[in-house]
C-alpha cells in the first residue's frame, strides 16, 4: 500500500521533471528568443549581446536549465519580460481567481453529474433518460467560447440579469468577485458536468448488469436499498479516476472562457504571455498547469487506493 | 466442421462490410442525425464556393451590420459583408485541417502505440513517461506557443494538431495491443519466426484497427473543437479567410446589437461538432465498442 502510494508520487515528479524538460527545450529550439522579441528590428550587435548578458542567456541551455529548474522549486519563477515584475506576484492573484472559479464550477458540477448520471442509469432509455442524455450531448460537445457567447448574449444582454463581462482589477476581494463569476461558473460547469453525467450512467449501467445485482434482485432486496447500498459504492469508484481526468482535461476550456469573459485568471495569462512571447510566463504556467493536472490525477488515484478495499491488499500493480 | 462458411465470411468486400457498417450506424436515431449532418457538411464544404451568393471578402461600408432580409439571408456583419456567404463558406478550412490533422494523428499514434505494446520493456516505459508528461501539458498552451513562434499557416497548423491529438491515440492503441498480444495466434506467429514488422502489420493491425479508429472519428471532433478555439482566440486562420471561430470571435463584440452575425456561425459550428461526435459514437456502437466509460484525454 505505501509503497503504490510511493510509486504514484514519484511517476507524478518524474512527469513533472519531463514536462519541464519539454517546455525548456521547446522555447529553446523554436525560431526567436527573449532577446529578439523584445528588441524587434534593434535586435543585433552590442544591444543584443547586453539583453542576453541582462537576462543571462549567454550561458550554455544546460546551465541555464539548471538553474531555473532550481529556482522554479523554491517557487521562483524568475522576471517576466512585459512587466520586469517578478513572475511570482504576477501569478499569486491569478491563480487565486481561477481557483475561485474552478472550484466553484466543480462544488456545482458534481452533486448535479452525480444526481442526472444516476437519474439517467436507473431509468435507461426512458423519457428522463433520452431527454437527460440529448442535452447532456449537446453540452459536453459544443465549445466552450460558444456556450459562454450564448450565456453572455442571452443572460446578459437580452434579459440584462448579470454582467456579461469581468471588469474587475486582479487582486479583487471575493464578495466583489461574487456576481462576476455567475456566468463564467456555469459555462464551465455546465461542460464538466455533462461529461462527468455520462461516465456516472454507463457506470451504474454497467454495475446494474453485473451478477451479483442481479442476485440481489432475485433474492428480494428492496430496490432503493440496493441502489443505494449495493450498485452506488462500486459504481461511484471507478468514477472518480474519470471525473478526476475530465477536471485535468477541461483546463483548457477553462482558458477560453476566460478570455470569453475578460476574467483576470491563468487562462487570460497564458494567451497574454503568449501574445507578449513573454517566454519565462509561458514556461512557469506550463509548470504549474501541468502540477495542477499531475495533482488532480495523483489525488483521484490516492482516492481509489484508499476506498477500495481490494486494492489494499495488492502489493504491486502495473 | 462448416469450413464453407467461415470462408464464405471471408470473402467479403472490404466495400460490403463498409456497407454494412454504415448501415448499422444508421439504424440507430442518433446516428442517423450525426451521420446526416456530417455528409450535410461535407458535401456543403465541397460545393458552398459554387453556390455561394457573394464575394466572401467584398467590403461594402454602405450595407454594415443590415438586418436579414430576403437579399441577405443572414445579414451583413460589420463590414459589410454578407453573413451567409461567409457562414456556408466558414467551415472548409476547419475541416480540412482537421481532417488531415486526424488522419496524421492517427497514424503516429497509432503505430507508436501498437510498437510501444509489442515490445514492451524499457522502450514502452520511456515512451510512455513522455506520452505522459505530453497530455498533463495542456493542448491549448503548447498549441498556442507552436502557433505564436512558428505562425499559422496550413503547413503548420495541421503537422501540430495532428502531433497534440495523437499522444492520447498512443495508450488506446497500446492499451488494445497488450488486449492481443497474450493471444495464441501472436505466440505461433512469433513460433514461425516472424519479424516485429511482419507481426504489427499481419496480426497486430487487423485486431486493434477498430479501437484506433474509433478514437481517431472522436479525436477529429475534439481536434475541430481545439482548432476553433485557436481561430477564436486570434491564433488561427488570418482573416479574411471565412471561419466560424474567427466570426464568431468578430461578431461577439456587436451583438447586443447585432446578434444574426454571431448566431449563424455558432449554428454552423455546433451543428458540425455535434455531427461528428453523434458519428463516431455510432461508429463505435456498431464495431461494438464501448468508449463511455472512458475520460476524453
Amino acid at each position: 500500500m505505501l509503497f503504490l502510494i510511493i510509486k504514484r508520487i514519484l511517476l507524478g515528479l518524474i512527469t513533472l521533471f519531463i514536462v519541464s524538460l519539454i517546455t525548456f527545450v521547446g522555447t529553446e529550439i523554436l525560431p526567436g528568443d527573449a532577446c529578439t522579441t523584445y528588441l524587434e528590428r534593434q535586435a543585433f550587435g552590442e544591444q543584443l549581446e547586453a539583453c542576453y548578458r541582462r537576462l543571462g542567456l549567454n550561458v550554455p541551455a544546460y546551465e541555464r536549465y539548471i538553474s531555473w529548474a532550481v529556482n522554479a522549486i523554491q517557487g521562483d519563477f524568475g522576471y517576466s519580460l512585459s512587466g520586469e515584475m517578478p513572475i511570482k506576484e504576477v501569478l499569486g492573484p491569478r491563480i487565486k481567481n481561477s481557483l475561485v472559479l474552478a472550484s466553484a464550477a466543480i462544488f456545482i458540477g458534481i452533486p448535479i453529474a452525480l444526481i442526472l448520471g444516476i437519474v439517467t442509469a436507473l431509468w435507461r432509455d426512458k423519457l428522463p433518460d433520452v431527454a437527460i442524455s440529448t442535452v447532456t450531448i449537446f453540452a459536453m460537445t459544443i465549445p466552450e467560447f460558444i456556450s459562454a457567447t450564448l450565456l453572455i448574449l442571452i443572460i446578459a444582454i437580452w434579459l440584462e440579469w448579470l454582467p456579461g463581462i469581468v471588469i474587475v482589477p486582479t487582486d479583487v476581494s471575493f464578495l466583489e468577485l461574487l456576481p462576476n463569476i455567475i456566468l463564467p461558473v456555469i459555462a464551465i460547469a455546465m461542460i464538466m458536468t455533462a461529461h462527468m453525467a455520462r461516465m456516472v450512467r454507463s457506470s451504474v449501467i454497467q454495475v446494474m448488469a453485473s451478477e451479483y445485482v442481479q442476485m440481489a434482485i432475485l433474492k428480494g432486496v428492496p430496490y432503493w436499498k440496493m441502489v443505494f447500498k449495493h450498485v452506488l459504492p462500486n459504481a461511484l469508484l471507478p468514477a472518480i479516476n474519470v471525473v478526476a481526468l475530465t477536471i485535468a482535461w477541461l483546463l483548457g476550456g477553462v482558458v477560453v472562457t476566460e478570455v470569453v469573459f475578460n476574467y483576470p485568471g491563468l487562462g487570460r495569462l497564458v494567451i497574454e504571455s503568449i501574445s507578449n512571447r513573454d517566454l519565462p510566463t509561458v514556461q512557469a504556467l506550463a509548470i504549474i498547469l501541468a502540477s495542477i493536472y499531475v495533482s488532480i490525477n495523483l489525488l483521484a488515484d490516492l482516492m481509489t487506493l484508499m476506498l477500495n478495499p481490494r486494492l489494499k491488499t495488492l502489493q504491486i500493480r502495473k | 466442421m462448416k469450413l464453407d462458411n467461415i470462408y464464405q465470411e471471408e470473402k467479403k468486400s472490404n466495400f460490403a462490410k463498409v456497407a454494412e457498417i454504415i448501415i448499422t450506424m444508421a439504424s440507430r436515431p442518433s446516428g442517423f442525425i450525426g451521420l446526416s449532418i456530417l455528409i450535410f457538411h461535407v458535401v456543403l464544404a465541397f460545393i458552398s464556393p459554387y453556390i455561394a451568393p457573394y464575394d466572401f471578402k467584398a467590403i461594402n461600408p454602405t450595407l454594415m451590420l443590415q438586418a436579414p432580409s430576403a437579399e441577405y439571408w443572414f445579414g451583413t456583419d460589420d463590414l459589410g459583408r454578407d453573413v451567409f456567404t461567409r457562414t456556408i463558406l466558414g467551415g472548409r478550412t476547419a475541416l480540412t485541417i482537421t481532417f488531415f490533422g486526424s488522419l496524421i494523428a492517427l497514424l503516429w499514434g497509432g503505430l507508436l502505440g501498437i510498437f510501444c505494446g509489442l515490445v514492451g520493456g524499457k522502450t514502452d516505459d520511456i515512451v510512455m513517461r513522455i506520452v505522459d508528461a505530453f497530455l498533463s501539458i495542456p493542448w491549448i498552451l503548447a498549441m498556442l506557443l507552436i502557433v505564436s513562434l512558428l505562425g499559422t499557416s496550413t503547413e503548420v497548423l495541421i503537422p501540430a494538431l495532428g502531433f497534440f491529438y495523437g499522444k492520447g491515440i498512443v495508450r488506446v492503441a497500446r492499451a488494445a495491443t497488450h488486449d492481443v498480444i497474450a493471444k495464441d495466434f501472436i505466440v505461433s506467429a512469433r513460433a514461425r519466426g516472424h519479424s516485429n514488422f511482419s507481426i504489427i502489420w499481419n496480426e497486430i493491425i487487423p485486431n486493434v484497427r477498430d479501437a484506433i479508429l474509433v478514437e481517431g472519428a472522436m479525436r477529429w471532433s475534439w481536434m475541430l473543437l481545439g482548432f476553433s478555439s485557436l481561430s477564436f482566440l486570434g491564433f488561427g486562420v488570418s482573416p479574411p479567410t471565412p471561419d466560424w471561430g474567427l466570426m464568431i470571435s468578430n461578431a461577439r463584440g456587436l451583438m447586443s446589437f447585432a446578434y444574426w452575425s454571431v448566431i449563424a456561425p455558432i449554428v454552423g459550428l455546433s451543428s458540425l461538432i455535434i455531427g461528428i461526435n453523434l458519428t463516431a459514437d455510432a461508429f463505435a456502437k456498431a464495431l461494438g465498442i464501448d468508449r463511455s466509460t472512458k475520460a476524453p484525454v
